[in-house]
């Protein structure tokens, strides 16, 4: 089984490659992206049975041995969050080629995307800490060039600010790497496991900060997420969609991978992240409250939202990682749905500011249900998924006897609510305030469906996959759980990848 | 030799630093150069110092360790390309505004300049609105 690791890394690359000799033909191009990502969804689906079934699968390039060769791990966490992000990266795909926009003007899109797909795969593959560099640059060069396609005023603004910060982080992470190399003499991941115990405390304390500073830039924590809500609102819709709902979540990950995987439960550092975890969810949705844009008030809810599932990882309990993990399902498939139906706002009313547009429910009660659903969601509103993530997470803070926080996340979800209630009523239900502002960009009929039929269908297939997050909850929460156990007692992790 | 390389890199660390607190895009990018200098200069001193790792020309014990080399090499391929990007990105900024300064963020011009909408945005969204119908 261990033949099918690599696949998820090597075939958007070879679809990339493709997609730029059709460039000529668009129509090529998108059965090519279409048909590269479909097979992903499938290869994730086989890697998740069978990983869920024989343990984790560990895939060495030349058949070197661990320490030496670069190894690719598959576990319980690395495989489900890679077929969600399969499953994300279709829909948006699709999407993006049923809007008149970005992915028709321009000839690199399709390609861009696929490098972009191989480098959020093998981040979540990768077993070695340089790979995992080399994984995130590969994911952000493909960011950097889809933000700033068509190369607009306001996005080289933002991209500005955008590739600077991540440039810092991924310096950051050289020089954390350089100093790991020669404290441990190593890059291998389960390697390092072992040797970091040899170090003090303290150093070891030292190192598991460093981390969190590093991803932390990428996850978007506080106090490092002031350029998410900068720039992620400025690219095409379907490209802040595949950003908010994959690119923070891959830091999320590294974040979770390292600090369970590296240290000891001496030197972690959990009553830091649990600070900076309720630092986020506030500082996240106080900054949504204040916006009056839909793509920037759930640009900070995203913020907001990784604050969450930081605080699952800080409990250091198995419920807690757990929660954790299912709160990335969650939030994932949740968040990217809530910015396709924002796309289809801005489509459709022709603006994305709340007192430009008004009155959409009876305009296009379609897009009311698909905004509706995901909001609801992700606010926690019991039956849909939010909710499950967020009672495992107080559930396991409960257990954990961190009361404050706890409380924190409450008081969080109910202005979560507010600020969905805020988009609700501007967007459809409020009529517009200020109608001359309207202007000739709104479709007059947006049609049966709302909108564009390729853009329609993604955005339901989301909210399908989120209601059957809700659905399917006890599955999946009991695999989170087996993950969550994985991750806290890598041992299992660490035989896998150096047995011979 | 390795306290000297350490100094370097402190330096490196230093001025890029102040380099990247700049406004100008174009300074920035220098600052950047001086900072992955400093990273990889650190990587490669984090390695053991010794022989060059050719088999036959000298004893295993006495080889440097090449795997940081490999690792600085493939650093700084990757920083030259997004500095490209950044460069292209530089002069696109100056081709649209005759000046490559970093603005301030919507929201933080939004709030300097009071209440709900600034100029700015509005400006933005009506350059925004005639790119769209030029299409």
């Amino acid at each position: 089984m261990s033949w099918l690791v690599p696949v998820p890394i090597v075939l958007p690359l070879i679809g990339a490659a493709l997609s730029v000799l059709v460039g000529r033909s668009r129509r090529a191009q998108r059965v090519i992206g279409v048909t590269i990502l479909a097979a992903l969804v499938v290869v994730a689906v086989v890697l998740v049975i069978a990983v869920d079934r024989d343990g984790t699968i560990v895939s060495r390039a030349g058949d070197w041995p661990a320490p030496l060769g670069i190894t690719l791990v598959a576990d319980r966490f690395a495989v489900i969050m890679l077929l969600v992000a399969a499953v994300t990266l279709l829909a948006v795909l699709v999407y993006a080629i049923g809007e008149p926009g970005a992915e028709r003007n321009h000839v690199g899109f399709q390609s861009v995307y696929l490098v972009l797909a191989a480098g959020v795969s093998a981040a979540f593959l990768t077993g070695d800490l340089f790979d995992l560099f080399v994984a995130f640059e590969m994911m952000l060069t493909a960011s950097y060039v889809l933000l700033t396609l068509g190369g607009r005023r306001e996005q080289i603004r933002a991209g500005m600010t955008y590739v600077v910060i991540s440039l810092v982080a991924s310096v950051l992470f050289v020089t954390a790497l350089a100093l790991l190399y020669s404290a441990t003499g190593t890059v291998n991941m389960a390697d390092l496991a072992g040797r970091i115990t040899e170090l003090s405390p303290g150093l070891r304390s030292g190192f598991a900060v460093l981390l969190v500073v590093v991803f932390g830039i990428k996850a978007a924590l506080f106090p490092l997420f002031f350029w998410l809500p900068d720039s992620y609102p400025t690219a095409p819709s379907p490209i802040t969609a595949i950003f908010a709902g994959l690119l923070t979540k891959v830091g999320v990950y590294a974040i979770i991978r390292t600090q369970t995987l590296f240290f000891p439960s001496d030197s972690r550092p959990g009553t830091l992240l649990l600070v900076i975890a309720a630092a986020t969810m506030i500082v996240g949705v106080l900054g949504a409250i204040a916006q009056d844009d839909v793509k920037r008030i759930l640009s900070f809810t995203i913020v907001s939202q990784i604050g969450y599932m930081v605080m699952g990882l800080a409990l250091f309990t198995i419920a807690g990682v757990a929660a954790a993990v299912y709160s990335i399902v969650h939030h994932i498939v949740v968040k990217t749905a809530l910015f396709l139906t924002g796309g289809l706002i801005e489509h459709v009313g022709g603006s994305s500011r709340l007192t430009r547009v008004g009155g959409m429910v009876r305009t296009a009660p379609v897009l009311a249900v698909l905004f509706l659903i995901p909001a609801l969601s992700l606010a926690g509103v019991p039956p849909f998924s939010g909710f499950v993530s967020k009672l495992a997470l107080v559930d396991a803070g409960v257990a954990s006897e961190e009361y404050a926080v706890v409380g924190v996340s409450l008081v969080v979800s109910l202005l979560t609510i507010f600020s969905m209630i805020r988009i609700w009523s501007g967007v459809f239900w409020n009529p517009a305030e200020d109608p001359a502002a309207v202007g000739s960009r709104a479709v007059k009929s947006p049609g049966r469906f709302g909108g564009p039929v390729f853009m329609v269908i993604p955005t339901v297939v989301l909210v399908a996959c989120s209601l059957a997050v809700a659905i399917a909850a006890g599955p999946i929460y009991e695999f989170s759980e087996r993950a969550a156990e994985e991750l806290l007692n890598p041992a299992g992790y660490v035989e896998a990848v150096l047995q011979p | 030799m390795s306290v000297l390389l350490a100094f370097a890199a402190a330096s490196l660390f230093g001025i890029g630093t102040y380099l990247i607190l700049q406004r100008k895009l174009s300074r920035i990018i220098i600052g950047l150069g001086l900072l992955t200098h400093g990273a990889n200069l650190l990587l490669i001193t984090s390695g053991r110092r010794g022989d060059p790792p050719i088999i036959g020309e000298a004893g295993i014990e006495a080889f440097s360790d090449p795997l940081p080399q490999a690792l600085a090499l493939t650093a700084i391929v990757i920083t030259f390309a997004v500095t490209m990007l950044l460069l292209a990105i530089a002069f696109r900024s100056w081709l649209l505004t005759d000046d490559d300064e970093v603005e301030d963020d919507v929201g933080d011009r939004a709030v300097a300049q009071g209440p709900i909408m600034s100029e700015e945005l509005a400006d933005q969204e009506r350059s925004m609105g005639d790119e769209d119908e030029s299409l």
